[in-house]
């Protein structure tokens, strides 16, 4: 994992995968050390993502390492019309580690491939956010005590949402079932329904929640937004159905428990965040003892 | 086949290079333009549109003492997937075989995603050939999937 950039969740292999995972555990029994008091982490983002951000500078201040950067590209030389490759080549000079968040899909490979230095994706896009992926794994690793075997309830747009693209794909590698709830026009991509098929997963669809809700030991919501639709009468008819409430959750498995990469508008209701099985909020603190991990390992610390 | 072929050319023969024959007729300048033939110095000779039994109307391309590697010559098999390689050497043909589409394509093809990093930087495009038949490409950078239905050549 040394030095080694990542750009997409299968970058990783398996045993990478649980590497991170279990030495995340470490940081989260004791998040502060001052491992990289000797390095410099630049975090380029050319899209404003105040929490991934944070998180990220979270981390690497725990660590003890020194953080610098942009936090959008109005502030960067971007403005003036520089090229992505002159910018990253410009910082691989002033730092041993670059986070890089960009609007444009791809364009951290291309970065990945121009540096002289790790390259870890903060989000490109609509592609890729492999660092949420990974918390998400921590998350129901800790949660469920293992990831082989689970029954995964992905419920909201899984047709836009990357981080159920990305989770859907590392599930693959641990023998998930599959429980997909949208509306129609928000179905899974065959792209990433491929790697299901892939390795003769099981899956089922539905568009209403109700019977979806039981079988999961995880539950994923995302949200549903307005702008995804081409017809707003579309989004009229549909954006009520997709909430989960207090209410619902009464016939579900004792170690059930719901995940949200956040942020959320009104997709799970606030009656639920202070039942046992609410978890978003922890796992959005899970991300800096993730990255802490992943940090540490390409640094080779 | 026995009688000399040169009288039967609607395109002469050339002694020594190599036929690109059934170039779809609509694709012929693709071809050109892929195998960077436009700054090359030697003869060739260009028919468009001649009658095919197999495909009604074809496109050729004759290279004088000009000789593809493999890679090379596979490039044109998204622009033209059917056309065949004849090798020519003293006016007979040495070689004759089909292209094959290639496992990776590199700067050939646009990518199909309008928020693709490579349509706004200066980045030659790669990608990575996931289904043959179907002609899917996926790109090394966005990831997405450009298909036969809406690709564009550069």
């Amino acid at each position: 994992m040394k030095n080694k950039s990542l750009i997409s969740i299968n970058d990783f292999s398996r045993e990478e995968t649980m590497q991170v995972l279990d030495r995340a555990m470490e940081f989260e029994k004791m998040p502060t050390r001052k491992i990289l008091e000797n390095f410099v982490v630049a975090t380029l983002f050319f899209e404003p993502s105040t929490r991934t951000r944070l998180s990220f500078e979270s981390a690497v201040n725990r660590l003890g390492g020194k953080v610098i950067g942009f936090t959008d590209s109005a502030s960067s030389s971007v403005k003036k019309g520089e090229s992505l490759k002159d910018t990253i080549k410009t910082v691989c000079n002033y730092s041993d580690l670059i986070v890089m968040r960009h609007p444009r899909e791809g364009s951290a490979r291309f970065a990945s491939e121009v540096a002289s230095v790790p390259v870890i994706n903060a989000g490109d896009g609509a592609n890729q956010h492999p660092t949420q992926c990974l918390l998400d794994l921590y998350s129901i690793r800790k949660t469920q005590q293992r990831l082989d075997n689970l029954h995964i309830t992905f419920i909201g747009d899984l047709k836009y949402g990357r981080t159920v693209h990305s989770l859907v794909i590392a599930m693959c590698n641990f023998n998930t079932t599959f429980h997909l709830v949208s509306p129609v026009e928000l179905k899974l991509p065959s792209s990433v329904k491929m790697h299901i098929k892939e390795k003769n997963l099981e899956y089922h669809q539905y568009t209403e929640m109700t019977d979806a809700v039981p079988k999961a030991d995880i539950i994923y919501m995302t949200r549903i937004q307005k702008e995804r639709f081409s017809d707003p009468m579309e989004y009229e008819k549909v954006k009520n159905s997709y909430i989960l409430s207090r209410n619902m959750l009464s016939d579900i498995k004792p170690n059930m428990r719901v995940l949200h990469p956040l942020p959320r508008v009104n997709e799970i209701s606030e009656d639920v965040d202070d039942m046992p099985q609410a978890y978003y909020f922890e796992q959005a603190l899970n991300g800096v003892y993730v990255r802490q991990a992943l940090l540490a390992g390409i640094l080779g610390v | 086949m026995n009688k000399d072929p040169r009288k039967e050319l609607k395109v002469s023969a050339i002694e020594n290079g190599t036929v690109i024959d059934h170039i779809p007729a609509h694709s012929i300048f693709q071809v050109v333009r892929i195998l960077n033939l436009e700054k090359y110095e030697s003869q060739i000779l260009i028919g468009m549109n001649l009658d095919s039994h197999k495909y009604g109307k074809k496109g050729i391309l004759k290279i004088s003492n000009k000789f593809f590697r493999n890679e090379e010559i596979n490039k044109i098999a998204l622009a033209a997937p059917t056309a065949t390689m004849i090798v020519i050497r003293d006016f007979q043909i040495v070689e004759k075989r089909n292209v094959e589409i290639p496992g990776e394509v590199i700067r050939i093809v646009k990518c199909f995603n309008p928020n693709c990093i490579t349509n706004h930087e200066n980045i030659i495009t790669r990608f990575r050939v996931i289904d043959k038949q179907e002609l899917k490409l996926q790109c090394a950078y966005c990831e997405k999937i450009t298909a036969k239905n809406n690709m564009v050549f550069i």
